[in-house]
This record gives structure tokens, sequence and C-alpha cells, in this order.
């Protein structure tokens, strides 16, 4: 098994995130399509680490999962305090701000 | 695996720490921690003043230490590495410390202000929702407002103070970051406290949130991009230190697809963070909805780091690749130039126009930066200290202007205020036109300095551009002066608040800065120019 494969799985999940961050319209699953961006960089990081023998890659790996983590916590925070004041996730809600 | 697991540990070595060279790292975390647990531990009605105390002592102590460890005996002249190579502590990154601890020093005295604002520019609690209580709350629609009682009761929500410590001590490390993990973590300090603090608005709650949202989803996709990059280079060249990716992109045998896709997603990051070109969108927004103190912060110091991280990027690991994307950078810096340039023209709200203005001063930076020479590294860090300086000032006269509603923001409403306030118009006057660039400002030396870089690297067409982007930005200064000063005040217009000692302190600082640096500016130039970045 090449470790190709898992990078173009990898690429793969990146891009079905970014568009899904670019087409969904829930905040909460704009905000998963970015966990699912930062996964996909999890398994690039792996595979690439195995390819080039060396342990950083999982290391960074590590890194990047407490980074996701933190990120939860305080996307979760403003994405609730904006939930409790209209009612409502939805991104295309929140426009009073524009030109 | 396991022998390759065993061999490794055994020559692992716990990594050299030169203390006094990261000491203003750790004095500013420490504090931040410290900070937190004030929140915890004391009395509501004592946080204000104690987490005051506490962030301008970080500040101070964290100035001093820079300054001791730059004119100590025994500093190597070049810099050094340190923390195992994950830091560089150089001339470029103590000037840009020195910069970030001077901006973050006015951006917290604006922060700390009661006296505009009664209670401070931030809601007593995050929590509190738009409307919620009526009895508590007056007002319709999204421009809730507190009555003056129960803001003066319950103040403002003082977890601001440790979220800007770790904000600024996560820009200290962005702009000194040797390796790319180590930008990535730095990123997200910097960033995570700043999605919070722009939501903490005690006007306008859900402008502020709303502000918030908006920065979050762009910037945490933002994050993912640069994070991709990451694993790209790290792909490319096996590590993810800097001087591992120059090496590596000297050698011929390796996949240039990878090296390309690593840089681009990796740049995409690094300007959305500095609000260049076409990845300015949450720019306005953004600007426009957080608390004006906020607005000054990020402004000032979001851009110093985030163009401090560019510089050390193209410099540190893309110097000798500069023929494959240079001109995808061209592309960029005119984007940004015309874009903020042409849309700052149709704005009518002044915290967008500001908004807009530093989109076109990004573009602006960025020449300076691709310049790639030596004048470009020192041009650019002097345009970040003095665009700064005038953005903090610029934003601290924007909190002043008020009417019932909080401050007014809208154009029309600045309309004959040098009749109102003679001195409020005419520093505002000096700092537009220092962000225009007309001589004896600081955004005159500036540009000067940053074009004459370009220049020399040979990017006539671009400097052309930036001059023609320039003076159509500066039509739109204009038209807020000549609004000030020769239109009639509206019978209902806005007060002008007369600031108390922080916003004094902080306009002053801002708008002498501005001054000294247009009349006098050797000295930073000199400082700015002093050594080159290590790797």
């Amino acid at each position: 098994m090449t470790p190709t494969y898992y990078l173009l799985l990898s690429a793969l999940l990146f891009s079905l995130g970014a568009v899904g961050v670019l087409v969904r319209r829930n905040a909460i699953v704009v905000f998963m399509c970015v966990e699912l961006m930062l996964n996909a960089v999890n398994l690039s990081l792996v595979t690439f680490a195995r390819i080039n023998g060396g342990l950083d890659g999982q290391v960074m790996a590590f890194f990047v999962m407490v980074v996701a983590a933190a990120e939860v916590v305080v996307g979760l925070t403003i994405i609730m305090a904006i939930f409790k004041t209209r009612r409502s996730a939805s991104v295309d809600d929140s426009n009073l701000l524009k030109y | 695996m396991t022998t390759f697991l065993s061999q490794n540990v055994e020559r692992l070595q716990a990594p050299e720490i030169d203390y006094g060279a990261v000491a203003p790292l750790l004095i500013v975390l420490g504090a931040a921690c410290l900070s937190v647990l004030f929140e915890a531990f004391l009395p509501k009605v004592q946080r204000w003043a104690a987490q005051v105390v506490l962030t301008l002592l970080t500040l101070a102590a964290a100035g001093a230490g820079l300054v001791v460890y730059a004119s100590g005996e025994g500093t190597p002249e070049q810099g050094k590495l340190t923390l195992a190579g994950t830091i560089a502590v150089d001339r470029p990154v103590i000037f840009l410390w020195g910069t970030l601890l001077l901006l973050g020093l006015g951006a917290v005295l604006l922060i700390a202000d009661r006296s505009v604002e009664p209670g401070g520019a931030f809601v007593a609690d995050a929590s509190i929702l738009p409307g919620q209580g009526s009895q508590v709350y007056k007002g319709s629609g999204s421009t809730m407002v507190q009555t003056r009682a129960h803001a003066t009761r319950f103040g403002m929500q003082t977890e601001v103070f440790p979220l800007t410590l770790f904000a600024l001590g996560g820009m200290m490390v962005f702009v000194a970051a040797n390796d790319l993990l180590t930008m990535f973590i730095a990123l997200e300090v910097l960033s995570l406290p700043l999605y919070l603090m722009c939501g903490l608005a005690r006007r306008r709650r859900l402008l502020s949130q709303e502000a918030a949202v908006k920065y979050f989803l762009l910037g945490a996709f933002a994050s993912a991009f640069f994070l991709y990059g990451v694993a790209l280079l790290y792909g490319y060249a096996g590590s993810v230190k800097l001087a591992d990716i120059a090496n590596a992109t000297t050698a011929t045998d390796r996949s240039d697809t990878l090296l390309y896709a690593g840089f681009g997603l990796l740049v995409v990051g690094l300007l959305f963070k500095a609000s260049v070109g076409p990845f300015h969108a949450w720019t306005p927004d953004v600007y426009q909805g957080s608390p004006t103190p906020v607005t000054a912060f990020m402004a000032a110091c979001t851009k110093v780091a985030a163009f401090g991280g560019i510089l050390r990027v193209l410099y540190g690991a893309f110097e000798r690749s500069s023929w494959e994307w240079n001109g995808v950078l061209w592309g960029v810096a005119i984007a940004s130039m015309v874009i903020g340039a042409v849309l700052g023209l149709t704005q009518t709200d002044v915290k967008r126009m500001i908004a807009y203005s530093s989109v076109a001063h990004a573009g602006f930076l960025l020449i300076g930066a691709i310049s790639l020479n030596d004048q470009g590294l020192s041009g650019t860090m002097f345009y970040l200290m003095a665009y700064g300086f005038t953005t903090i000032a610029a934003f601290g006269i924007v909190s002043l202007v008020r009417n019932g509603d909080g401050e007014a923001t809208h154009l029309s409403q600045w309309a004959g205020l040098a009749k109102r306030s003679p001195v409020v118009a005419g520093v505002f006057t000096f700092l537009l036109l220092a962000l225009a660039g007309l001589p004896l400002t600081s955004g005159f030396v500036g540009k000067f300095v940053v074009f004459a870089a370009a220049v020399e690297a040979g990017m006539v067409p671009l400097v052309v551009i930036a001059l023609v982007a320039s003076a159509v930005a500066a039509f739109f200064y204009l038209r807020v002066i000549v609004l000030m000063y020769f239109s009639e005040p509206a019978p209902d217009g806005p007060t002008v608040s007369v600031p108390g000692a922080f916003t004094t302190v902080a306009i002053t600082l801002g708008a002498a800065i501005t001054l000294v640096l247009g009349v006098y500016p050797s000295f930073a130039l000199d400082w700015a120019g002093a050594g080159t970045f290590i790797f």
C-alpha cells in the first residue's frame, strides 16, 4: 500500500471540508467542516512522517489536535452567544454588517 | 518502529533556553496566566484596578527586559536562536517586539478607559444578550443601550485583559517563530483571544457578536489553509524549520508541486491575518462591529504580527525560490491596493473607511515585503510601526465622537466636527494626513522607504500603481477633512466626549510618534535597519 493514497484521501477530505465551509449555511456545520479540514491535515502530517521516516509529523498532529480542541471551545462559545440572541445559527442571518 | 523510537529517546536532550532573550515573551505569557487567576479569585469590585495595574506593569517589565537584553554586553550582535531553534531573537525581532509592546500599551490604555463610555467599552458579562431584561436595558433593535446605573454598577468584563495579554504574547511568538509549527501555534494563540474580544462590545451587542462569528469562521478557515500549507511543506522538505525549507528549495530532486501548493496555502493563511487584498473580506465587518479599542488593537498589533511573520517566512524559507512566486504576490499587492483605495471611496462609516484604508496599506506593506532586500525589510518594519501608531490614535479619536446610542461612526454625523471640537478635529486631520502619506508625517516616510526599496528591487511598475492607489486613497481621507471643516454641524449631531487620562495618553502617544517619525525618522530607520533575520 503506497502512502500516496493517504495523501490523496487527505486532499479529498480537505477539499470536502473547504467546499462544506463555502456551501453550508449552519454555523455549527461550517465549523465542523473546518474541523474536517484540520483532521485532513493531520492525516497528511502522519503520512508524510511515514514517508520521511521521522516522527516530527506525528508530533505535529498532536499539536494540531490540541489547537483544534481549543478552537472548538472558543468557536462554540461564540456561536452559542449569537444563537441565544437570534435563535438561529444560520450564517445567512448575520447580515447586519455590510457595505 | 519500537527500536527506532528507543534510539531516538536516548538521543533526546533538553533544549538550551536563553532566558534573557525570551524574557519579554515569558513575562507577557506568565502575566496572562496570572491575570486569569485574578479573574478567578479576586472579588468583582477589585478586578478592574488589579487587571489594569498588572497589564501595565507587565508591558513595562517586558519592555524593560527587552531593552536590557538588546543593549546587554553579552548579546550577540546578529541575534541568536533559542529553544531548540524554534525562536529566533535577532534585530528585526527585537524591533518588532518593541513595536508590539508599545502598540499594546496604547491599545491597553484604550481598552481600560472608563471615562468615555460609563463603565468601559466592554459589556459587564459576555453572556448578556441584546434586549435581555427590559429594566436593565432600554432601546430596541440591534442598538441596545444599558442604563448608566447598570453600567457603573457592574463595570466591564475584565477578562478582556488576560485575553489581550495572551493575544500579545501570541503575536510576539509569531514574529519570532523560526519554524512553521511554532508559527501555527502562535497564530492560534493570537487569534483565539481576538475572536472572543470582538464579541464583547457593550453597545450594539448584536453587531459585535456578528463580527465575532464572522471573524471566527473565516479565521478558522484561513488557519486550516495555513496548516495544510505547513503539512505540504513538511512533505516537501521533511522538516518545518524555515532554514531546512530554504535548503530544500535549492535541491532539484524534490516535487515542485508540493512546494508551490504548500507555499500558496501557507501564504493565503498569512495574508488573511494581515487583511491583504482579496483575502480582506472579514476586515471591514470585523473592524466595524468590534468594540473600538479592540479594533485599534487588531488593526495595529495584528498587522505588525502578521507582516512580521510574512517577512520572516519570505526571507527565511522562500527567498531562493522568489522567481516562482514573485508574480503572484505582485498581483496580490495590486489587488489589495486597488480594492482598499476604490472601495474606501464608497464607505459611509468611519470605522469601515479606516478598515479599507488598512487593506490599501497592507498592499503597500506587501510591496516592501516582496522587495526581498535589506531596505525592504527595514522599510516594511518602519512602515508597520508608523501605521500602527497612527491607527491606534485614529481609533482613539473615533471612540470620542458619540451620541445617545454610543459611538457616532456614520460619516454624515461627523459634519462640522471642527466647530464643535477644534482640537479633536485637528488631531484627526493630522492622523488622516499621515494615513494619506503627506510629508511631515510618519506615513510619508514609511511610503518613501518602502517604495525606494521596491524601486531598488526593480519593481517600478508596482510602485507606479502604488502611487496612483495612494492618490486615490488620499481622496477619501480628504473628504472626511472637508466634511469636518467645511460643513455645518447637524443640530442633533454627536458630541465629543472629553477623554479621561487613559484615552488621552493613548491618542497623544499615537499622534506624537506619528509626528516624530515624520519629522525625525532617522533614529527609527537606523533601529529598523540594525540587522537582518537569522535562521
